[in-house]
């Protein structure tokens, strides 16, 4: 193809498109004003016939950029499909005539909408290049798996399956984790009545047999660097011998770690050998092997015990967790089965404030347990006295008293916390030049924004928890298990499977230079004018993937299979330096500048809405479809993520003469929607920053209003715009059109 | 203290649950009850209740059993079913609160001046006695549950009805003198004792 620009505009007269609007006056804008080497209209551009059309310019005329100007870019993509060109949509059926009053006095400004949609798309389509591939992509089928639990070997196990190399890692000597040093497990078959074997001798076992699968036990991770198909990782051995392994994808199962009882003198761990965790229990139980469980202190079996549930677990106190570790009652339920199995008589009293016993066969095996005698109690405990034989004090909730029990043994359900490695908003990365490894990071990431994985909260990994629970803020780079958030065996073992899923896919992207979720299968990536690059960092900084390091001289440096193509980093740049081939401040820009903008008395104002592409957009084309009506002064232009909005984009607007400006972005904070986590945070505090500008320009700084916007608010979304419309009536046009 | 009481403390310490499973009738469903409180939501009866039927089988759990067998609660049900009924678990509430009933009745720890408590003995020895209720007896015996002169005063009032039902041979004032019976009276004598023979067994055989 030569590198000649020629964009053909082609609108559609299909879907009342026709009846409604003059395309022929829009087809004479499109080729006078806006300069689009080929003008085609068409009564039904998406049927095989108007197919046939665009694709006879393409391979005839040289078209190489293709302006569609027809229904919304989310409807008929696979009709408007074209390899090798950029192809660009104009909205004027949900964006125009779905969304407009089909009556006389409406048409007027109707068409007026529809003329600058195809304005915009011409426009658009001059600030584009088809996209390529980088020169970075690479394949390599092989796994790096981080943690030897049930996790790590059942992901490495679920990887070499579907053929690719493994390589697997685990800190300990012995594969097995936190499930190894289990009696057995709660069951996960029907009738859910008896505790199981853990599996976990079958899986190191099939891991044996796998010559797919390496392990490095007693190994940690000493540095990773690279991107998603060429990651370098270097293993250390406990002798310090290290090797380094090329992986195209990383599975961290690094698991949990129980809570540390110590912090619970009150319940009186640590003061009697009779007052033990799960954890420790479990140990009791394998020593006694089915028959009865003998108490530490002595040696004497046990004949009462009691199930302290949500111990330092669910509580605002100091130093406790705040969350429910999720699988704690069901293994209070399991362990209070081996001692009533081992002998019916043992009393087994399971204290607790609100049982909680999750998976499908969660409620039988409750029930297994009540039918086997073990007692269930609601209360609370305030404390575990320990001089002369135990005391168990605790309100009964039901019953509404205080009262006690004096059983042979306690047992604590301290719950999780996870292995997350080091908090990066804490521990800053090296700097450059300066790197080392740190003996309390899982994978010590040469990443300049910091050596593990981005937490959310609580200090489990950041992954978006609605959309792509597998995907974390590390492209390639898949967290698996309890690290990610609490959970049971069960839970453990799918996690690990889908994660498995998961980083095949990011090889397999890698290698072809595609954008893992939500952008899937994006070519374009973010270049960089290094000579206009004032080295600010904010791109750095802002990007919420961690894919920008920097170089010796301090220029940003892109990790083009990092990128997750957001564009963040470009509504960061002060000076405008990065862009997208498909995607630019110009590209945005110049849609903005290029719209028909009326005269002050013509009391037509013009409100320009920014929309999300992932929610409000679409939010925006299903309340066309509901024929949910908004203003006609409205003209909508998607963008990747709010995140991705320059402020320049809202100046120029302003200074063009726009009278409103309305931002639209998904939620932001702990409970995000975001679908690039970060990027409607960054939008709203750069908005926030934007007052000063109007208040430069002598502007109310009602004309620019930022939202978050679900993709279900199909009522709301209009109204934001109307809303908008209202307000320019009571403050009157801006004064800035010329 | 009756001497089976005695010995039912002494058979069971401190496992009033085990207690209960081997001498209530449904009483081994006491232990599936997962403290929802539907039963004592649904029960008409459950605000005036001492204690509702979900807190009976918490009181039971928690071995309280002068509690649990000295109340009034389990005497205050009307069998309306709505708790077996509505219960997730499907407990027979209704039936666990008579058999609970039942047995604090069997040790003579049941309320004595609980009027439900007082029918239900009056009741249970005049359809006994002759295998067929004797309405007129039982009628008189209820007037009289509470003393002499509230007897006489509430059969006064009654008197146009009773002499309405005599009228239309509803009820017949020879009833006084033994009234009519079963076929076979000491067969039906032996029934019960057989009955209450299993009744015993069963409870010998738990493994408490």
């Amino acid at each position: 193809m030569s590198d000649e620009m020629k964009i053909g505009a082609y609108i559609c007269k299909g879907c009342g498109i026709g009846d409604r609007l003059n395309t022929q006056q829009m087809a004479t804008i499109a080729e006078r004003e806006a300069k689009a080497n080929v003008v085609r209209e068409h009564d039904y551009l998406c049927n095989a016939d108007g197919v046939a059309m665009i694709q006879k310019d393409i391979d005839e005329e040289g078209v190489n950029r293709v302006a569609i100007i027809a229904c919304s870019r989310r409807a008929k993509t696979e009709a408007f499909n074209f390899d090798g060109v950029a192809v660009i949509r104009g909205n004027i059926r949900e964006g125009v005539i779905w969304v407009r009053p089909d009556t006389e006095e409406a048409q007027e400004t109707t068409q007026e909408m529809a003329e600058d949609y195809t304005r915009m798309a011409v426009f658009e389509a001059r600030y584009q290049t088809p996209p390529k591939p980088s020169g970075q992509a690479g394949r390599n089928p092989h796994l790096l798996v981080v943690g030897g639990g049930i996790s790590g070997m059942t992901a490495a196990i679920e990887a070499a399956k579907a053929g690719y190399q493994v390589t697997l890692v685990e800190k300990e000597a012995e594969l097995g984790g936190t499930a190894g040093k289990l009696f057995k497990r709660v069951p996960n078959a029907h009738p859910f009545k008896d505790p199981m074997d853990t599996g976990v001798e079958a899986l190191k076992a099939a891991i044996e047999a796998d010559d797919r699968i390496t392990v490095h036990t007693s190994s940690t991770i000493t540095k990773t660097s690279g991107a998603p198909g060429r990651f370098s990782v270097d293993i250390t051995r406990e002798s310090g011998e290290t090797i380094t392994e090329n992986v195209g994808a990383i599975i961290q199962a690094s698991g949990f770690k129980p809570y540390d009882a110590n912090n619970l003198p009150e319940l009186g761990y640590g003061k009697s050998p009779d007052v033990v965790t799960q954890i420790e229990l479990e140990a009791l139980a394998k020593a006694a092997n089915g028959g009865p469980i003998k108490r530490p202190s002595d040696g004497k079996e046990v004949e009462s015990v009691v199930f302290v549930q949500c111990a330092g677990q669910r509580s605002d106190k100091e130093g406790h967790l705040p969350y429910c570790s999720g699988f704690c009652c069901n293994a209070s339920i399991k362990q209070a089965m081996y001692f009533k199995d081992a002998n019916p008589n043992v009393d087994t009293v399971v204290l607790y404030t609100d049982l909680r016993t999750p998976g499908a066969g969660g409620e039988d095996f409750y029930r297994a347990g009540q039918e086997k005698g073990v007692i269930f109690t609601k209360g609370t405990v305030s404390e575990v006295e320990t001089g002369g034989g135990l005391k168990v004090k605790f309100k009964d909730l039901i019953l509404d008293e205080d009262t006690e029990a004096q059983p042979d043994l306690v047992v604590l359900a301290t719950g999780t916390v996870p292995n997350s490695g080091v908090d990066i908003e804490e521990v800053p990365q090296n700097e450059p030049g300066e790197w080392e490894s740190d003996p309390n990071s899982v994978l010590n990431l040469a990443y300049r924004q910091g050596k593990d994985l981005p937490l959310l909260k609580h200090g489990f990994n950041d992954s978006h928890f609605i959309c792509f629970p597998y995907e974390t803020r590390r492209t390639g780079i898949y967290t698996a298990g309890p690290v990610r958030r609490p959970m049971d065996i069960q839970q453990a073992i799918e996690d690990a499977t889908g994660a498995a899923l998961k980083s095949i896919q990011a090889i397999e992207n890698a290698a072809q230079g595609r954008a893992a979720h939500p952008r899937s299968g994006d070519l374009s990536y973010p270049s960089f004018r290094k000579e206009g690059c004032t080295q600010c960092k904010r791109c750095t900084v802002e990007c919420p993937f961690g894919a920008i390091d920097e170089d010796e001289e301090r220029y940003p440096q892109f990790n083009e299979s990092r990128c997750r193509r957001c564009g963040t980093c470009m509504g960061a740049c002060p000076v405008r330096v990065i862009s997208f081939e498909n995607y630019s401040v110009d590209s945005v820009g110049q849609q903005i500048k290029n719209i028909e903008i009326p005269d002050e008395f013509d009391e037509k104002p013009r409100i320009l809405v920014l929309a999300c592409e992932n929610d409000a957009y679409p939010a925006l084309d299903m309340a066309a479809m509901k024929g949910i009506e908004y203003s006609a002064f409205a003209r909508v232009i998607p963008v990747r993520c709010l995140g991705s909005v320059n402020t320049i984009w809202v100046t120029d607007a302003l200074n063009t003469g726009y009278d409103g400006v309305v931002l639209m972005g998904c939620q932001k904070g702990e409970n995000y929607q975001c679908h690039f986590v970060k990027g409607s945070e960054m939008a709203h505090y750069r908005m926030s920053k934007v007052d000063d500008t109007l208040e430069q320009l002598n502007l109310e700084k009602e004309r620019v209003e930022t939202y978050e916007v679900a993709i279900t608010d199909v009522e709301r979304a209009p109204k934001l715009i109307n809303d908008m419309a209202e307000t320019i009536e009571k403050i009157g046009m801006s004064p800035f059109k010329f | 203290m009756s001497n089976l009481n005695t010995q039912m403390i002494e058979k069971y310490r401190n496992s009033f649950l085990r207690e209960v499973e081997a001498n209530v009738e449904e009483g081994e469903w006491v232990k599936m009850c997962m403290q929802c409180g539907v039963c004592s939501g649904s029960c008409p009866f459950g605000p005036h209740w001492e204690h509702p039927p979900q807190e009976i089988f918490m009181m039971i759990r928690a071995g309280k059993r002068d509690d649990v067998l000295t109340s009034d609660s389990m005497w205050m049900c009307t069998s309306c079913y709505n708790c077996i009924v509505r219960c997730p678990r499907g407990l027979p509430i209704t039936h666990i609160m008579h058999g609970l009933a039942h047995y604090a009745h069997r040790l003579g720890l049941a309320p004595k001046e609980n009027p439900t408590h007082k029918f239900a003995i009056k009741f249970w020895d005049n359809l006994t006695r002759t295998g067929r209720v004797n309405e007129l007896k039982l009628g008189l015996a209820l007037y009289f549950m509470n003393g002499f002169s509230e007897g006489i005063k509430t059969s006064l009032k009654m008197k146009d009805i009773g002499l309405g039902m005599w009228k239309t041979k509803r009820l017949s004032p020879m009833e006084i003198v033994g009234g009519h019976k079963c076929k076979d009276v000491s067969g039906l004598h032996k029934i019960l004792a057989k009955a209450r023979e299993i009744e015993e067994s069963k409870a010998q055989k738990f493994s408490g």
